[in-house]
């Protein structure tokens, strides 16, 4: 148990958390896995391959997480997620921007007006090793300029030494900085190990208060997989049915061509269900992905490829 | 902007017929040659909209002696004394070209069964091909594979198999017969002749010796004559526990050598504390798997009573996912029913499951108009003395039970007649072990269900039958042992 912060869960609920959290039915990965597969042989054709590329194209969170980002680099990307194709107004807008806490100003003013999002990484992305008032720091900050949804990392170190109580508490402080900006939680499940663990994992990060799960910074590899997002889906469908509140999905990193976001979608209409299959409560985060489905989507229209050069790289 | 919230329709995603080219008529193979047969034709059917697929020869008595004569002297003259490795070439070429003509051969098998695309291609063709590979290794190992310095073969197979896994069935059968050095005469099932014949024009194209592999069709009559001609050393039947009694009941005291695979009513047992979503998951694979068309099919589910009403709900959720219809449509989870007659069983044994009592319940799904087509179904408040709960449906109907202890699981579990397999589902692996010591099942799956690897031995206790096919087993009942 965790004495080093201020602590808003007793020792008393910690205890209750862990034993809540191991007495949740294991997830047996060969079955888990196996069934990740096989729906990922459902064929998507004509239009509903239409239909989901659409779909997808208005669940993308378009990202760039670098150390090496520029003002510029953002605007630019904020004028890609607002029109992805130049050449085509027919094509839906993404749903979010995701940048570092840093850049959230210079993507709010050039998404003004667009609808768009902007949603801010937080909390000594993506390793999450810093003092909790780091953390909270980093958080309003990126919201008092004005990210309306912040992705922040849980502390796995401490989740995999079995201290849950110290990681509920980071993430329900981290939920009350946030206000009225819906809080993403990433699980960081390649480094999580088992599938079991991203059950829980899920479980908690929910309990606490999380309005998304996220599979991944897209830091550490593996990130996002289907079997993971499969135990995550099973995780959020599980919790609405037990308290009635819904929660968001996000696999996020490793995810670059559509027919990778078509399974994706589909997973979702066979697990969580149909009421998940909307950019209110899935999310693609991806960078590249955009240009894959755009270039799909044209091939779909016209029966023709259009080069790589005919989408912009941003 | 794309508003969620409604079904993810995914649009008809048809896999092509046009890689499948079905003559008009089929004769029978015999010698390496397709022949007439001397009965009356009959017709296979699509059962997934009854319309005529081909005329099928039908072989009376005078056929099957020719049939067997020429395994006889293809087994004299060639096949038999032919060196293993000689042998293990051929199969491995029949192994390869299946591998190669796997979407002809999966296509057909679906139009001609009513499996779905998904299983022909993703589950039989593979296993038929690694069916071959796996027992053309063993042609020139036998004298390491237990059975002495020098088995023997036993000389002419006779071959009757049935319509649930057409190919698949075959493979289980010629492949394990001719790594031994037997030459075989197979009877397909008549609802389903057409992949065995397509492997009839496999096995010239591999070049087999004539008189190796003879396929003759026909419905009863030519399996009575097949397997009680005194000409063939060894008869192998997979089908029904009453044919197999019949066939047992022939061969008493001939010395003929036999097999059966029959029936099954197998138990899937789940525990408290089994994983529960991939528990849902084995079960629907368990019982909906090929339309519940499986001898081993989990097809009473033994869930115990603490979590049954979390299992139930979270199953019938998960039925409601399951799409029924085209069987060449690479979306069909569960494709028709076989035959009219099948159907016909499986609606009885269903009415007479209501009228005992159960209660059924079934996915909404819209079923075609044409062929013949059930909907998933579950009955609960199914008791041990149900006909339902006894009796093999052969289709996809789960009947569900509950229990308390693992005493009272493996009671109910080993209650039926038939021992073919079961399942267990728990995350503590003293329990499985526990619980497999006690199952009379030849297979007991733990967390899984339906896994087929041809190194791994499969068949009955009780009336399911005797004797093994599948891996080293497998090689007993084609060897002079």
């Amino acid at each position: 148990m965790s004495t080093e912060t201020a602590s808003t869960t007793t020792l008393n609920d910690a205890a209750e958390l862990r034993a809540f959290l191991r007495g949740l039915p294991g997830v047996d990965q060969v079955g888990a896995e196996e069934r990740a597969a096989r729906l990922a042989t459902r064929s998507i054709k004509t239009t509903a391959k239409a239909e989901a590329i659409d779909l997808a194209i208005a669940m993308v969170d378009l990202t760039t997480l670098e150390g090496a980002d520029t003002p510029g680099k953002v605007r630019a990307l904020c004028a890609k997620a607002a029109r992805p194709d130049p050449s085509d107004g027919s094509v839906p807008r993404v749903a979010a921007v995701c940048v570092y806490s840093d850049l959230v100003d210079v993507a709010v003013r050039s998404l003004e007006g667009t609808g768009i999002g902007v949603a801010s990484v937080a909390t000594s992305f993506p390793s999450g090793r810093a003092p909790l008032e780091a953390k909270l720091a980093d958080t309003r900050a990126a919201v008092a300029a004005g990210a309306a949804e912040i992705d922040m990392v849980i502390d796995r170190g401490a989740f995999l030494t079995g201290d849950v109580g110290k990681v509920f508490d980071e993430i329900t402080a981290v939920k009350e900085a946030c206000g009225r900006a819906h809080l993403k939680v990433i699980l960081e499940t390649g480094e999580l190990a088992t599938l079991d663990n991203v059950r829980r994992a899920s479980w908690l990060a929910m309990r606490a208060g999380a309005d998304f799960i996220k599979t991944s910074t897209g830091k550490v590899s593996p990130a996002a997989t289907l079997p993971v997002t499969l135990v995550m889906l099973e995780a959020v469908r599980d919790y609405r049915a037990r308290t009635g509140r819904q929660v968001g999905v996000k696999p996020a990193g490793g995810i670059r061509t559509t027919k990778d976001a078509i399974r994706y979608l589909v997973l979702v209409n066979e697990t969580a269900g149909p009421d998940w299959l909307t950019p209110e409560w899935f999310r693609l985060g991806a960078s590249s992905l955009l240009n894959d489905l755009l270039m799909q989507r044209r091939k779909l229209a016209t029966g023709v490829y259009s080069g790589p050069d005919y989408f912009t790289l941003d | 902007m794309v508003s969620g919230s409604r079904a993810f329709e995914y649009a008809p995603a048809p896999e092509s017929r046009a890689v499948v080219d079905i003559r008009a008529s089929y004769g029978l193979f015999v010698n390496g040659e397709f022949v007439d047969g001397h009965g009356e034709p009959f017709k296979s059917i699509n059962p997934a909209d009854e319309t005529v697929l081909a005329d099928i020869a039908c072989a009376d008595a005078t056929d099957v002696d020719r049939a067997v004569a020429a395994a006889r002297t293809a087994f004299d003259t060639v096949w038999g004394p032919m060196p293993g490795r000689e042998r293990a070439k051929y199969l491995y070429r029949i192994a390869r070209i299946i591998q190669e003509r796997s979407r002809e051969l999966a296509v057909l098998e679906s139009i001609d069964n009513g499996k779905p695309i998904r299983e022909s291609r993703d589950v039989d063709v593979p296993l038929v091909a690694a069916w071959f590979f796996y027992y053309a290794g063993w042609a020139d190992k036998l004298p390491y594979a237990g059975f002495g310095p020098d088995p023997r073969p036993v000389g002419v197979a006779a071959q009757v198999i049935p319509w649930n896994f057409p190919l698949l069935m075959l493979a289980w059968k010629i492949a394990p017969a001719l790594a031994c050095g037997n030459t075989v005469v197979l009877k397909p099932a008549e609802t389903t002749p057409l992949t065995a014949l397509l492997f009839a024009d496999i096995c010239r194209q591999a070049e087999l010796p004539p008189g190796v592999v003879n396929i003759i069709t026909g419905a009863g009559e030519t399996g009575r004559a097949l397997v009680a001609h005194g000409g063939v050393d060894k008869v192998a039947f997979t089908g029904s526990t009453e044919v197999g009694r019949q066939i047992a009941r022939v061969l008493a005291g001939t010395g003929t050598k036999l097999t059966l695979e029959l029936g099954g009513k197998a138990a899937n047992i789940v525990y408290a504390d089994a994983a529960l979503d991939q528990a849902v998951e084995g079960i629907v694979n368990g019982i909906f798997f090929n339309q519940g068309h499986v001898c081993c099919a989990g097809s009473r589910l033994l869930v115990q009573e603490s979590v049954a009403e979390e299992v139930l709900e979270r199953l019938k959720t998960r039925m409601a996912t399951l799409r029924v219809g085209d069987p060449l449509d690479k979306n069909t989870d569960v494709g028709a029913i076989n035959s009219a007659e099948q159907l016909a069983k499986i609606r009885e044994l269903s009415a007479a499951g209501e009228a005992e009592g159960a209660t059924a319940w079934s996915p909404p799904c819209e079923l075609p108009a044409q062929g013949f087509w059930f909907a998933p179904t579950v009955f609960t408040g199914v008791a041990q003395s149900h006909r339902i709960a006894r009796e093999e449906i052969f289709g996809p109907v789960l009947s569900v039970l509950t229990f308390r202890t693992p005493d009272e699981a493996v009671t109910k579990a080993n209650n039926t007649p038939y021992g073919l397999s079961a399942g267990v589902w728990t995350e503590k692996g003293s329990q499985i072990l526990w619980t497999a010591q006690r199952l009379r099942a030849g297979v007991v799956w733990a967390n899984t269900f339906n896994k087929f690897d041809p190194a791994s031995p499969f068949g009955g206790y009780k009336e399911s039958g005797f004797g093994r096919e599948g891996g080293r087993h497998g090689l007993e009942g084609y060897l002079d042992v």
